[in-house]
């Protein structure tokens, strides 16, 4: 099988789709011709689409949204691309108010094909407002799915189903991974929402992850082996639907949990996911869940400090021997 | 406080570029049939939300209300310009576009009494007040947030090649929050078929448009996206579908968007419990001498498109069709509780 990276694995599935159906078009800052987006992730689709089906646009972020969404109920299947996560903020209101409401207030008499695909994350240096990971903001709010691929094999399949539902779909990608290369069939493929993949089974100690995180939770638990500590690394791939099911089982087979993102401790998904364990598998834990997330402050810029503020390697793996 | 009473006691053309043609000659263009559809769409939102004002006297209807009486000839001249394929967007004042756009009146008033017969299942109210399938894209709570979505639909009739357009309400308050130069940016760039309609009513809540706006026109502001603009009496039916008319041709020519200013005043407060004591009494004495009902009507009875039996006759019918409707609406059963649950995604086929 062909390895692929993610960036390039995520362009197929692009491509895979608007071939397959012309109401399928992207639009977003600097997507086009001149650049390919900002991460190169539509680089060539131009050339190849057209440049109405891969749209330019003005810095706009809340009439690209709101505008993604017009068309989404009157017939098209728009993937908006907001350039970094961060600037998600400037759309809240088409987010939140609009695209996640619009079926539920309208008593089910419309449905909202809507993809919007953004990247989190830091690592790079960025600073405050071009490193954030914000995906529990939009737990919060019902009425979006997100999709939050880690793995180049993921991302492909995860583009597809997201461009086929009928529900506005928030799709997340990490600033670090589009470089990462794994195995991607030629043949085309979708994988389902709600359904985690298991990168490592074990029986002491589950560990769940999003992101760049699972990369780092998969080397921890490679370490750990080494230590004599059997790890089970589980990524859920989507945030909504989530899937419970896969992280119980985990959770009743080894008794012990850390949960591991990017994001700032306070109200981040990983808290989310430690209450629905302790409601759901209270009896079967035999330790107190261990969260571990970047410090309560801003991104910040300076290498050192930005080293610190993300998590790590050895910081899942202090955290899995607190608990051990 | 600054008095809004100055720029307010009649209609203005702030310097905007003319896109209508003269008044007076062009009411003889338009056909008697249109001057009848004229009146019988402005009469019918007025008696609609006289019933609805009814129906809130008597603690039926739950929540806030931002009724439409006074800006009837709005949504009217605009819908009598408007294919049935053709879309609106809404605002939080959407009782009368999505009347005079032809929703089902049973529909809609159950939806403002919270009914499970209701447009939206009684999931959305007043501010969400929808009937898709007659056209409307939605009513939204959220001021401003309706014109982003209403480029997209546009973009949409575009791309799918259909000759369908897209009018878009919005109030003067509307058009100072930032959706206004994004979205009327995107449609020139791209000239898209959409018509901005601005419902000019001189205040957003209580605050005078003075205090706000520093043009004698929102209109204006269209020339600086070179959008073809226009101000018009928004009381007026005629003078409103004759705009849009012109703003209709030249989006499904491809021609691009247009704005019209419709300049009007709300016959009662913002909202439910507000008595509007903050409007000289000069003012909405001058604008309620203006009544969109009566004007229509006595262009149609001058112009004999209307006989007065026949002008009637009509009232009688439409207000038939209203009781009917509250009849229905009141009868008809409230959700049942599991139903909150239903609606938040569509099945994944
Ligand atoms: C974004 C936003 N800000 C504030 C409000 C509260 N609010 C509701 S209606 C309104 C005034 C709107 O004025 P305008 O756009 O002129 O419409 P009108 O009510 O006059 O029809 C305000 C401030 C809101 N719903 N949404
Ligand atoms: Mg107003």
């Amino acid at each position: 099988m062909p390895e692929k990276t993610y960036r390039d694995a995520l362009k197929e599935g692009l491509r895979e789709e608007m071939l397959r159906d012309e109401r399928v078009f992207i639009m977003g800052e600097d997507i086009g011709r001149n650049w390919g987006g900002a991460f190169k992730v539509t680089k060539g689709l131009a050339e190849e689409f057209g440049d109405d089906r891969v749209r330019d646009t003005p810095i706009s972020e809340n009439a690209i949204v709101g505008a993604a969404l017009g068309a989404a109920i009157t017939g098209m299947i728009p993937v908006a691309e907001i350039m970094f996560g961060d600037l998600i903020t400037l759309a809240m209101d088409q987010v939140c108010n609009q695209a996640a409401k619009m079926r539920y207030m309208f008593g089910g008499q419309t449905s909202v094909p809507l993809v919007m695909r953004s990247v989190f994350g830091g690592g790079k240096n960025l600073a405050s407002h071009h490193s954030q990971s914000l995906e529990a903001w939009f737990m919060h709010t019902p009425g979006l799915k997100i999709a939050v691929p880690s793995f180049a094999y993921d991302v492909k399949g995860l583009i597809k189903t997201a461009i086929r539902d009928p529900n506005p779909v928030m799709f997340f990608e990490h600033k670090l991974v589009y470089d990462r290369k794994e195995e991607v069939p030629d043949e085309e493929y979708l994988i389902p929402f709600g359904k985690a993949r298991v990168h490592r089974e074990g029986d002491d100690v589950t560990i769940w992850g999003t992101f760049l995180m699972v990369h780092k939770a998969i080397e921890a638990a490679d370490e750990l082996a080494k230590q004599g500590i059997s790890a089970e690394v589980i990524d859920p791939r989507t945030l909504v639907p989530l899937d419970r099911k896969t992280l119980i089982d985990s959770v009743k087979k080894t008794g012990r949990l850390v949960l591991v993102t990017e994001e700032t401790k306070t109200g981040a998904t990983t808290a989310e996911i430690a209450a629905i364990v302790q409601e759901e598998a209270f009896d079967w834990l035999d330790a107190p869940i261990k969260r571990v997330n970047a410090p309560d402050t801003p991104v910040p810029f300076s290498p050192p400090l930005e080293q610190v503020f993300i998590p790590d390697k050895d910081r899942i793996i202090s955290a899995v021997r607190e608990i051990v | 406080m600054a008095s809004a009473s100055k720029p307010l006691s009649g209609v203005t053309n702030g310097g905007a570029q003319k896109l209508c043609v003269g008044q007076v000659d062009s009411i003889m263009a338009v056909t008697k049939k249109k001057l009848v559809d004229l009146y019988t769409r402005t009469l019918k939102v007025r008696l609609f939300e006289e019933k609805v004002w009814d129906l809130f006297g008597e603690n039926l209807v739950p929540g806030t209300l931002h009724l439409y009486l006074g800006q009837e000839a709005v949504a009217a001249g605009v819908t009598a310009a408007l294919k049935k394929s053709d879309w609106v967007q809404s605002t939080h004042r959407g009782h009368g576009h999505v009347v005079a756009k032809g929703a089902d009146m049973k529909a809609a008033l159950a939806e403002l009494l919270g009914k499970r017969t209701g447009s939206c299942k009684g999931k959305g109210g007043s501010m969400h007040i929808t009937e898709f399938k007659a056209g409307v894209l939605g009513a939204t709570g959220v001021v401003a947030s309706g014109l982003p979505i209403a480029a997209g639909a546009a973009l949409s009739c575009q791309m799918r090649g259909t000759k369908e357009v897209v009018a878009c309400f919005f109030g003067d308050g509307a058009s100072n929050n930032g959706t206004f130069g994004e979205s009327l940016n995107m449609s020139a760039i791209w000239k898209l078929p959409v018509i901005w309609i601005v419902e000019n009513n001189f205040y957003a809540m209580g605050t005078p448009i003075t205090l706000t706006c520093p043009s004698q026109s929102i209109a204006q502001r269209a020339e600086a996206y070179c959008i073809p603009s226009c101000v018009v009496d928004g009381n007026n039916a005629v003078e409103v579908y004759e705009a849009t008319l012109e703003a209709v041709k030249r989006a499904r020519e491809g021609g691009g968007p247009s704005l019209i200013e419709c300049q009007t005043y709300r016959m009662r407060g913002h909202s439910r419990f507000d008595p509007a004591k903050y409007r000289p009494k000069e003012e909405v004495d001058f604008w309620l001498s203006k009544d969109a009902v009566e004007t229509i009507q006595n262009i149609a009875l001058e112009k004999k498109a209307l006989t007065k039996k026949e002008a009637k006759d009509i009232r009688r019918k439409l207000q038939k069709e209203v009781d009917i409707a509250a009849d229905f609406a009141v009868k008809s059963e409230y959700p049942e509780p599991q139903e909150v649950l239903d609606d938040v995604f569509a099945e994944v086929a």
